[in-house]
């Protein structure tokens, strides 16, 4: 399992995986995940932002894992690749995930410190993902 | 040599004096001179020096190396605990105190000697001179530590001993930039360690325990330090304003980033916390902030904060850690408390304490608002960096500001729990009353908790209430039944047209109250309320509303209800107890009701009593027929009061016919146009049939016009043209009996509809199980 969150740009801030081993293919994923991304962002033409549709869903299956994805206000994407055979995440699961990752992204975010764009190096942001991460896997 | 095993301590305070003994910077050799000098400052006799350059073998090499130095400081340690000389025990021996030293050279002595005085005293001193320390700063801050502890008469200060000792061999090299950054402020480093003046610390230690004092001192605020690290903060206006801790800044420098934090903890257990503010600190942080922010209830932005503690000069990565720390509502600005709690954290990095992971309790700033408006307060130790409410990890910042922040998970949770209510039977209003509730952060549970938590027995309550209409429905027309047969024609026709002008307001005013979103439980109560005094005969007090939620979002059933009530009222007393009542009870009286007044027909000009007996022995049987029965007996009772009675008939031949539809509504929207033409064509029947009562024709035509000038429905023709009057009582009839039917399979429906929504609901909060 892995999350990674990208700029605006498509330039990632934060890569995290579990299982350390074949992260390449992870990367790999996510990058080919953004092309579905966009297409699901330039898609939507309604001005309005509610939450519903930040949250892009699942983007697409392969015979392995799933993608799931989710955009915030200021572009910025949010990626969460599992695996397949982790049938026990159900939907709801993801979207509060993926809740939990915007929120700490604004703690990220206000802190004065952090330029946007900048990697993301925060510990407590860190031990959020981990912490998010382990529960799911 | 032997390879020698070093413990960490050993190792770091070893480095250390090898370092002080490099003078030449060569970082491989240690002076003779200095060597030597620091061996007869460990107090040994010349021969046990000698004896013991021998052993590390720097008499074969004629220098001393790094090894050889480490070997000779090790027999040092060996010859002051007393124990022999020999190169086995170099490693065999465990737990062997640190060699010591003892200042040799002149103004070493002089400096012991003022240190010494020092230790004697226990008040607070004052700092010297700073030209004397600078240039012997090094040095005599080496040899410091080591001359501390024989100063020391306290027995256990092995412990105090080894732990500042325990100095990371970079650490001076840190420590030195330390001080090359700090600006003036940071220059009284004195020796004058000893009589450190921690007010608290001091407290906890009475006694004369000068070295104990001393390294009690040393420990916990390192904070006094550099102060003015800061570099456009001048130094000497700090130092005016903190006098005490300027000899705490010397007593720091002497032991100070050598300490970690453990160390410290280790120290001070039976001492305050390290990271509490003073208040001489704390006067000088309210100073600083109030250069930036004049209002100290105000908030500093993040910008501001951002630049002043960028001049701090420490790494952004670890600014960014303080400010996680001590941000502690996450809204990007400090408050008075936080903004202390950041610079205090950024005086400890600067005297080398590393930053913790969590925020320490002393620095957690009070918080402030303990009222709903701000959310309920976590003083939470885990500054959790997360906020997420609903989910496990606890919300660190419940005031307001992190509203902002939680409210995509509120959104979430809202939305989740909105269209649960959707799908359930509740009207717009419910969902109204949703969004009203669920802004609030969702951790204040303890705030709301009716909405939330009430969700399984608000399907309950919802079940209570649609029952409630039903009865409260029946109730209120049931003492409106018994009203009629106490009123004259004219008046009960009124009362009865009058009635659904009533109910209409019942609904209308019911409609604007459960607008006002009220909660759920307030509802049921002026249900139960309403359905306690419906019985009690209310007549002109509007129907108790029925509850808004499951029927507003029914508009036709609303306006089936108002259609209902506004039949209900002219109807028979039947039909109350037939509202809510699945439509198998009513068949049943019917028949025998139906035969009473097809009784009552056939036997209207003869004896009546006798129909009448047969009449109160079916009307038992519903209960609800009682005042019908009365009414019944009443009427026959009274040839006078045919009209009635044969209305009565008529009702009760409009409910036969209704009944196979099963409603009630039928039979009240046609009944309070049938009865007049009823009797009029029960009376025509008769004529036809008996034509015994020719003569009663007109006194029913005069009642006839008389119930028909009271209806506006029915057109006024108040002439006694009959034709008119009977094709406009067909046409009501007609229109009646298409309304009637419409109800009958729009209640049908609704009472479907209604017993599967709760079903849903009851199903629907166990869905996500």
């Amino acid at each position: 399992a892995e999350i990674c969150i990208t700029s605006m740009d498509n330039y990632p801030l934060y890569i995290r995986s579990i299982p350390t081993q074949g992260e390449l293919k992870f990367h790999y994923t996510v990058h080919t995940s953004l092309d579905v991304v966009e297409e699901k962002i330039s898609g939507v033409g309604k001005a309005l932002a509610d939450q519903r549709e930040l949250y892009l869903g699942l983007l697409y299956p392969t015979e392995d894992y799933k993608v799931y994805g989710y955009v915030t206000n200021s572009k910025v994407k949010f990626v969460i690749v599992v695996d397949s055979s982790n049938t026990s995440l159900r939907d709801n699961e993801i979207r509060s995930m993926f809740r939990k990752l915007h929120n700490s992204f604004t703690d990220v975010m206000c802190n004065p410190f952090y330029n946007p764009g900048d990697p993301i190096q925060s510990k407590a942001f860190d031990s959020i993902v981990s912490t998010m991460m382990v529960q799911a896997c | 040599m032997e390879s020698l095993t070093l413990s960490d301590v050993e190792q770091k305070y070893y480095s250390e004096l090898f370092l002080s003994c490099d003078v030449d910077n060569t970082k491989k050799v240690a002076s003779n001179g200095k060597v030597l000098d620091l061996f007869r400052a460990a107090q040994l006799s010349n021969e046990v020096v000698h004896q013991i350059t021998e052993l590390c073998g720097a008499t074969r090499l004629g220098h001393f190396g790094r090894s050889q130095f480490y070997i000779a400081l090790k027999l040092i340690a060996l010859a002051q605990s007393g124990l022999p000389l020999r190169v086995e025990s170099l490693n065999s021996v465990r737990d062997l105190p640190l060699p010591r030293f003892v200042m040799g050279k002149n103004e070493q002595e002089m400096r012991h000697a003022v240190m010494f005085a020092d230790t004697e005293n226990q008040g607070p001193y004052f700092p010297r001179p700073p030209g004397r320390v600078q240039a012997k700063k090094v040095s005599a801050h080496e040899m410091i530590q080591p001359c501390v502890p024989t100063v020391d008469p306290q027995p256990d200060t092995t412990s105090p001993v080894v732990s500042p000792h325990q100095s990371p061999p970079t650490s001076p090299h840190a420590w030195r930039k330390h001080k090359r950054q700090a600006s003036g402020g940071n220059v009284d480093r004195q020796p004058s360690v000893p009589g450190v003046v921690w007010p608290h610390f001091r407290e906890a230690q009475p006694g004369p325990v000068t070295g104990d004092g001393m390294w009690s001192a040393h420990s916990p605020p390192p904070v006094q330090e550099s102060w003015v690290s800061f570099t456009d903060t001048p130094p000497s206006s700090t130092l005016p304003m903190h006098p005490p801790s300027a000899q705490v800044i010397t007593t720091v420098r002497t032991v100070p980033s050598a300490m970690t934090t453990n160390e410290i903890q280790r120290q001070i257990s039976g001492y305050d916390d390290p990271w509490k503010i003073t208040d001489e600190q704390r006067q000088y942080y309210i100073n600083q902030f109030k250069t930036i922010q004049a209002d100290l209830t105000g908030l500093i932005p993040g910008s501001a904060a951002k630049e002043f503690f960028t001049k701090s000069k420490l790494p952004i990565l670890e600014l960014s850690h303080i400010w996680e720390l001590s941000d502690f509502d996450k809204d990007g600005a400090l408050t008075l408390d936080e903004f202390c709690a950041a610079f205090h954290l950024v005086v400890a990095r600067k005297n080398g304490y590393d930053l913790p992971e969590k925020l320490p309790e002393s620095l957690m700033p009070k918080l402030i608002d303990l009222d709903d408006s701000a959310g309920v307060p976590e003083p939470a130790p885990e500054v959790g960096f997360s906020a997420s409410p609903v989910e496990v990890t606890p919300n660190k910042s419940p005031s307001m500001p992190s509203l902002n922040q939680n409210w995509s998970e509120l959104n979430q949770s809202n939305e989740q729990w909105e269209t649960f209510s959707e799908r359930s039977s509740s009207s717009q209003t419910l969902t109204q009353f949703d969004s009203n509730i669920a802004p609030a952060d969702p951790d204040t549970a303890i705030v709301h908790p009716v909405p939330i938590r009430m969700t399984p027995s608000k399907i309950h309550m919802q079940e209570m209430e649609l029952k409630r209409t039903g009865s409260d429905h029946t109730h209120p027309t049931s003492p409106l039944m018994a009203k009629p047969p106490e009123l004259s024609d004219e008046a009960k026709l009124a009362a009865t047209i009058k009635f659904p002008g009533t109910t209409v307001d019942g609904y209308s005013s019911s409609d604007s109250f459960t607008s006002d979103q009220e909660p759920i439980s307030s509802a049921v109560n002026r249900q139960r309320s309403h359905s306690g005094t419906s019985p009690e005969g209310l007549k002109v007090v509007a129907p108790p509303p029925p509850p808004p939620r499951p029927h507003a979002s029914h508009s036709r059933s609303s306006s089936l209800d108002m259609n209902r009530n506004f039949a209900a009222v002219p109807a028979g007393p039947q039909q109350p107890g037939v509202v809510a009542f699945p439509p198998a009870v009513p068949p049943r009286p019917l028949p025998t009701q139906t035969s009473v007044p097809h009784g009552h027909r056939s036997v209207e000009g003869d004896g009546l009593p006798a129909h009448t007996s047969t009449s109160p022995h079916q009307m038992p049987e519903q209960p609800n027929f009682a005042d019908f029965s009365q009414f019944q007996a009443f009427a026959v009772d009274q040839p006078a009061d045919d009209g009635e009675n044969a209305s009565d008939s008529g009702q009760n031949d409009v409910q036969s016919e209704e009944r196979n539809a099963t409603t009630v509504n039928s039979a009240k929207v046609s009944t309070p146009l049938a009865p007049p033409p009823k009797p009029v064509r029960r009376r025509l029947k008769s004529e036809d049939e008996l034509r015994p009562d020719v003569e009663d024709l007109p006194q029913k035509s005069n009642v006839i016009a008389t119930v028909l000038a009271t209806q506006p429905s029915i057109p006024r023709s108040i002439g006694k043209d009959k034709k008119a009057i009977q094709a406009s009582i067909r046409r009501n009839k007609e229109t009646n009996t298409v309304l009637a039917r419409l109800n009958n399979v729009i209640e049908c429906d609704h009472q479907e509809r209604i017993s599967l929504e709760v079903q849903l609901e009851q199903l629907r909060p166990f869905s996500h199980l």
